[in-house]
């Protein structure tokens, strides 16, 4: 179903950076809905082994089995019409490990959003997805040569068979959630990366998720595995243009940090305001481990994202601290699943959340601590922002923790920008747009100090692009 | 046209009215002060001025340097160069009073153009010093948690770093103490050239020693009742106000 106007003919552009799109070639198709033919037709092109394609369609009868968690999650995910969604979608080339080969629209697009320069600035490898498959991916040399494999997940599991299918599901299984099982039935994209014992990667890796098509779905899967006392740092950013219609985002994201391994994972999504972006991110810690999910989640039309922790070896550490902003139409229902499963086990959450306009912001949080443990901490944190009447936030901290030798701590706060903050600020010349972006930024400035400087600077131009988007 | 001139302004808030047409007119180069009785309108006619939401605007016009301010938004009237130093400013959490001055300088320049952050730094430090401020108050959200005479010293501190063309001090002397009132005094007389004018809003003839305006308004029901020279002042604080009130309008 590939358009028929020119290639690299630019249709749409705005102030906002990251909303154009380029009318492309797509060799493959999945063609619009969801059945065990779009399994086939994906498996076929990928050159899968068979126990993929039957794990894809397991996972599909799942998710129709599954009833849409509307029970407590919002009446919005109704509007997402599963037929009118391509599920697959690529120009059936190989990723590049040169720029220069990556076909024209997608080198023009990971360019303007800035991709290439990151690189290299401060960079160890960068995978570049463009619609449901990786257009270029490549590591630095001298981190390659030290074991680390970073690939996208086709390539993983045809490469790394072993390693890829012992963690496979095992993080967060199929029937996880309704979303995990479509994403199971239909993945593709996505990486896969293991660093070997006592590898500490520098610099970040990175990957860019780029949705350019209308009605389509990306189901991008990422594995990555830290051994024993290896470190990692991996980033991913998230752009879609804007359309009419809806677009759907349904990763799953699966970390393993082995013991004495330490995983950091930072998330800047600033998606078009039509995203379902229901992601499933969860990662499993060892002895005296650390996983460390950093996500800052700005636009989307509903995001649904709890990132979790297991703590599954003594001493383990789990942390979860995010940072949402919910302009208007938007829903912000995110949170974070904490797990302790070990003695000694010590997790901490940090989240704030910006309501603006009628933008919508919930928290949820789970902390389980079984009772036969003993020495656990939870620390969590949520502060809400309101900024003016319509705002609403909604907190729901579920904190569960059995037996007495554990220590938990539990604070919540909301605030608001007034009318009387906002025209005090005017009165010192700044627009509105400037003093809610100030406001904003003043609230969440602890956090975005946690996050490389590279990103932080690009976290605050966000924030102003999306309070001037408020005041029109 | 070098004036910031009130004429016949009435101004309401919640159906009542509160300014049933004052008229002023401060020339460049010139200190008036306004005093009057608690409720008489006052802060009222400050922030009418800088474009306050609350207020509604029945008839009468604000003239810049002959624009009217009334058409415009309030962040445009404080690049216009109005400044309003508030009687209880505004506290602005997770904002740091550096971050804020410097945000405020930025508005100001043209698009592209970038603030010296060396020499920015260095300004405000000066300005402090001259106001007694201790350097940590940069690194501090804007008012928050501040002392009564902590926020009006930043008020001053605000208006030395934005240079407006037209300041109007709220009270700026009340919660200071006696020093303090000296030291904030000074930082306004530095100021006062023939490129900038002051409407000194207070209820003591204290400031006025300290500050010395060309002229005093007596402000009573929304209204300009009488104006004089400096030493009107004194004689309000020997007299109170009943002695204008009984006859008012008299223009001595
Ligand atoms: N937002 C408001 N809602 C209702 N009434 C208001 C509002 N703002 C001002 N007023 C009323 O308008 C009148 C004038 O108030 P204003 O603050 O201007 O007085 P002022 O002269 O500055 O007094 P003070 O010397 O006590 O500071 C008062 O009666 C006050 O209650
Ligand atoms: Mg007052």
């Amino acid at each position: 179903m590939s358009t028929d106007s020119n290639s690299g003919n630019m249709i749409e552009i705005d102030r906002e950076k990251a909303n154009f799109h380029y009318d492309v070639e797509y060799k493959h198709d999945a063609g619009m809905g969801l059945s065990e033919d779009t399994i086939d037709y994906i498996s076929n092109v990928k050159g899968e082994d068979k126990w993929i394609t039957d794990f894809r369609k397991k996972a599909l009868s799942v998710f129709h089995e599954k009833k849409m968690p509307t029970h407590w999650a919002s009446e919005d995910l109704n509007s997402i019409n599963f037929d009118e969604i391509r599920y697959y979608l690529s120009a059936g080339e190989a990723p590049k490990r040169s720029w220069d080969d990556v076909p024209n629209e997608m080198k023009e697009t990971f360019e303007r959003l800035g991709i290439p320069e990151k690189e290299r600035k401060f960079l160890a490898g960068v995978e570049a997805q463009f619609d449901s498959e990786a257009a270029y991916s490549n590591i630095k040399d001298a981190v390659a040569e030290q074991g680390v494999i970073f690939v996208n997940s086709s390539e993983g599991l045809a490469e790394h068979a072993d390693i890829f299918r012992k963690w496979f599901g095992k993080v967060i299984p199929t029937g996880d959630n309704k979303f995990s099982a479509l994403n199971s039935a239909v993945f593709s994209g996505g990486s896969f990366i293991y660093v070997p014992p006592g590898v500490k990667v520098k610099h970040p890796l990175q990957a860019y998720f780029r949705i350019n098509a209308e009605q389509f779905g990306q189901f991008e899967r990422t594995l990555i595995i830290v051994d024993e006392g290896a470190e990692l740092t991996y980033m991913e950013g998230c752009t879609a243009p804007k359309f009419e219609t809806t677009t759907l985002h349904s990763a799953v994201v699966e970390l393993v940090a082995m013991k004495d391994a330490k995983i950091q994972y930072i998330t800047v999504q600033n998606w078009s305001a039509n995203v379902f972006n229901l992601v499933t991110k969860r990662g499993l810690a060892h002895e005296n481990a650390e996983v460390r999910w950093i996500d800052c989640n700005i636009g989307s039309r509903l995001t649904m994202k709890y990132p979790g922790v297991v703590m599954k070896g003594e001493g383990a550490r789990g942390e979860v601290i995010s940072i949402a902003l919910a302009n208007d139409g938007q829903h912000q229902d995110t949170g974070a699943k904490m797990i302790h499963a070990a003695d000694n086990t010590t997790s901490n959450v940090v989240s704030k959340s910006i309501s603006v306009g009628e933008g919508r912001s919930t928290y949820r949080g789970q902390v389980h601590i079984p009772k036969h443990l003993k020495g656990c901490k939870n620390n969590t944190e949520c502060d809400a922002l309101l900024i003016n009447s319509k705002s609403r936030t909604d907190t729901y901290p579920a904190i569960t923790v059995r037996g007495n030798k554990h220590s938990t701590q539990h604070e919540a706060s909301v605030s608001q920008v007034s009318e009387e903050q906002i025209f005090y600020m005017k009165q010192r010349g700044l627009s509105e747009a400037e003093a809610m972006s100030l406001s904003v930024n003043g609230f969440v400035n602890d956090l975005v100090r946690e996050f490389p400087m590279e990103y932080s600077v690009e976290l605050k131009r966000l924030i102003e692009l999306e309070m001037e988007g408020s005041v029109g | 046209m070098s004036t910031l001139e009130i004429k016949d302004l009435h101004a309401s808030v919640n159906g009542t009215d509160i300014l049933k047409g004052l008229s002023l007119s401060v020339p460049k180069g010139e200190v008036h002060a306004i005093m009057g009785p608690n409720g008489s309108g006052k802060s009222t006619l400050a922030k009418v001025m800088a474009g306050h939401q609350d207020y509604e605007v029945g008839s009468g016009d604000v003239l810049l340097d002959g624009y009217s301010l009334l058409e415009m938004d309030v962040d445009e009237r404080a690049r216009a160069g109005l400044f309003l130093a508030f009687q209880y400013p505004a506290e602005i959490p997770g904002v740091s009073n550096a971050n804020f001055l410097r945000a405020a300088r930025q508005a100001r320049l043209p698009d592209g153009e970038e603030i010296d952050a060396v020499a920015f730094y260095q300004e405000m430090y000066e300005k402090m010093a001259k106001l007694g401020m201790d350097k940590k108050f940069t690194g501090r959200s804007v008012n928050e948690g501040f002392s009564g005479g902590e926020k009006k010293r930043n008020e001053v501190l605000q208006m030395m770093m934005l240079e407006p063309k037209y300041a109007v001090l709220d009270e700026t002397d009340s919660g200071l103490d006696i020093d303090a009132l000296k030291i904030v005094a000074e930082g306004v007389n530095a100021m006062r050239s023939e490129e900038r004018g002051f409407l000194v809003i207070t209820h003591y003839q204290r400031l006025l020693e300290y500050i010395v305006p060309d002229h005093v308004h007596v402000l009573n029901e929304g209204r300009i009742i009488r104006s004089g020279p400096k030493e009107l002042a004194l004689e309000l604080e020997e007299k109170g106000y009943d002695w204008l009130k009984e006859g008012e309008l008299v223009k001595s």
